[in-house]
């Protein structure tokens, strides 16, 4: 096999596990709030801020940075929480949807407006490993691994917990959790900060590679929310899987085209799938 | 234990119960029977808190329960078996016990509380990593009142547990409410099965369109002439 085309294949992988978080933590949000958070991405965006000023700039060890950011960012969820999406939680969805839309142009314009509209760079560069003739880089390695780590301690959460598993059982039946000791509104709380701290960590693992701008979001947005689509919106597994599916598109379509052609490549995929599956890749 | 004074509710601007008063004393096994649509899972969701009621006053232990929320109430003391079971279909029998011990005194006796849980219900032991939407409609009734038994209430309110079972397992539903009482915990129970419910039970209540009609004793309303032709077909 081509050489190239291997190293491709290992880097679609690689780019798969971060995409796979946001889908998760984008899933985990609409599973169980059922609010679509469309200015997920930009929260990613205010972490990496927040990592590039930390460590960047006030020069605190990069570990440190990372986890005040984790915590940041999942404070930010908590936030948006209680200031946009329970005010509105009985509304009708498409104001739910303008509203976080709306959070989307002001977190933004408000990076824009204290920050310009420079790229910065943590300054952080992370060896390339070698295997034989193939190259990988080091932080997409880290990237990958941390996202893994990420997925499999949701997954822990949200079956050995007991608020993982009231996190599963609310969607199903949100008037009878009453009746089983639980406050919704605490639940939702809790999930808004554990969606939070999965940007966050995907703010870690990005920062490592691209430079941070008020429009960074955009990079990430669009095709995180294709992969929760694809894989059925709130289904966990299939938006993990999705995941995968989405970065080997990008990543063979980038090897035998461009990266460009391969965007495309990817949303046609997502169309013409949405036409075949529309309830999702791994919907029964 | 519970009382309500005159207490209304219902549904936007709909009315389903007028001015409904009811004592349960500790230890007793009270039952609510009448037609379809009489307001008897009203009643009930108006007890745990699941519906707020518009007026009236609601006491358990001397507690004041009118305003307070579901969640508050299931902590004083009262698990609610609601109407059609209501699982958690994609969770598996044990998840669904687990939620029925969310409280933190539950918790902290989960180990205990599960094991007398399997111990009255040997059948979910068996099934306790299948899915609850998977399993029949008796071993269903037994996750709904397994988890509600959970939270170690002292009062247990049970919305027909016997709709929809077969009559052998309906004989085996009735049984149960038996053991249940002799364990110590109070029922209130709505039933649709007027001549099984009223062996079970000290009392009863016979709701019409949102009003107690009559109220007394299982052999009073046994032998009530009017109970007897409306409800028993005799
Ligand atoms: N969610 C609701 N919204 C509006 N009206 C409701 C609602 N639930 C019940 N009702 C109405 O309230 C009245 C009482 O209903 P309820 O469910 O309490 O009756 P029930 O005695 O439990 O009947 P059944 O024996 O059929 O279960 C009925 O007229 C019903 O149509
Ligand atoms: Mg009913």
């Amino acid at each position: 096999m081509d050489i190239f085309l291997l190293e491709a294949i290992i880097n679609g992988i690689l780019l798969g596990g971060v995409l796979a978080l946001l889908a998760l933590g984008l899933n985990l949000i609409f599973g169980v709030i059922d609010v679509v958070w469309i200015c997920y991405a930009e929260l990613v965006m205010c972490g990496m801020y927040m990592i590039f000023w930390l460590h960047g700039f006030f020069g605190w060890p990069i570990l440190i940075a990372s986890f005040a950011a984790i915590l940041g960012v999942a404070g930010l969820g908590v936030l948006l929480h209680l200031l946009v999406i329970s005010p509105i939680l009985g509304s009708a969805p498409i104001n739910q949807l303008l509203a976080t839309g709306g959070m989307l142009f002001f977190l933004q314009s408000l990076a824009t407006l204290l920050f310009g509209t420079d790229f910065r760079n943590i300054g952080l560069r992370l060896p390339i490993i070698e295997f034989g003739d193939i190259f990988i880089s080091y932080s997409r390695l880290l990237a990958f691994g941390a996202a893994l780590i990420g997925a499999v301690a949701l997954y822990l959460f949200l079956s050995r917990t007991y608020l993982g598993i009231a996190m599963r059982a609310i969607a199903q039946d949100r008037e009878v959790m009453g009746l089983m000791g639980v406050d919704q509104r605490r639940i939702y709380l809790i999930t808004s900060a554990v969606g939070g701290a999965l940007a966050g960590l995907a703010a870690c693992l990005l920062v490592l590679q691209y430079d941070v701008h008020p429009f960074i979001g955009l990079s990430f947005g669009p095709i995180t929310f294709m992969i929760c689509v694809l894989g059925g919106l709130g289904n966990m597994i299939g938006g993990f899987v999705a995941a995968f599916v989405m970065s080997q598109i990008i990543a063979i379509g980038g090897y035998y085209f461009s990266i460009e052609i391969s965007y495309v490549l990817a949303f046609v995929f997502f169309i013409v799938l949405m036409f075949i599956r529309p309830q999702g890749l791994l919907a029964r | 234990m519970l009382s309500l004074r005159s207490v209304s509710a219902g549904y936007g601007s709909f009315r389903a119960l007028f001015d409904v008063s009811l004592e349960v004393a500790p230890g007793e096994a009270i039952g609510v029977v009448g037609p379809n649509g009489a307001g008897k899972s009203t009643l009930m969701r108006v007890i745990s808190g699941m519906l707020r009621s518009f007026s009236g006053e609601l006491a358990f232990e001397g507690r004041s329960l009118t305003h307070l929320p579901a969640y508050r109430i299931v902590e004083a003391g009262i698990a609610h078996v609601p109407e059609h079971r209501r699982l958690f279909s994609k969770l598996t029998v044990e998840e669904n016990l687990r939620i029925g011990a969310f409280l933190p005194q539950a918790r902290r006796n989960y180990a205990e509380r599960s094991e007398w849980v399997y111990a009255l219900f040997p059948r979910l032991l068996e099934r306790r990593r299948q899915l609850a939407g998977t399993l029949s409609g008796g071993e269903q009734q037994m996750v709904a009142i397994g988890r509600a038994l959970m939270s170690k209430p002292k009062m247990l309110l049970m919305d027909e547990p016997s709709a929809g079972l077969a009559p052998l397992v309906v004989e085996q539903v009735f049984n149960l409410v038996r053991r249940i009482r002799e364990e110590g915990f109070t029922v209130l129970i709505v039933e649709q099965n007027l001549q099984q419910v009223l062996e079970v039970v000290d009392r009863a209540y016979l709701l019409e369109v949102g009003r107690i009609r009559l109220s007394g004793s299982a052999a009073e309303l046994k032998t009530n002439p009017m109970i007897q032709q409306a409800y028993m077909g005799l």
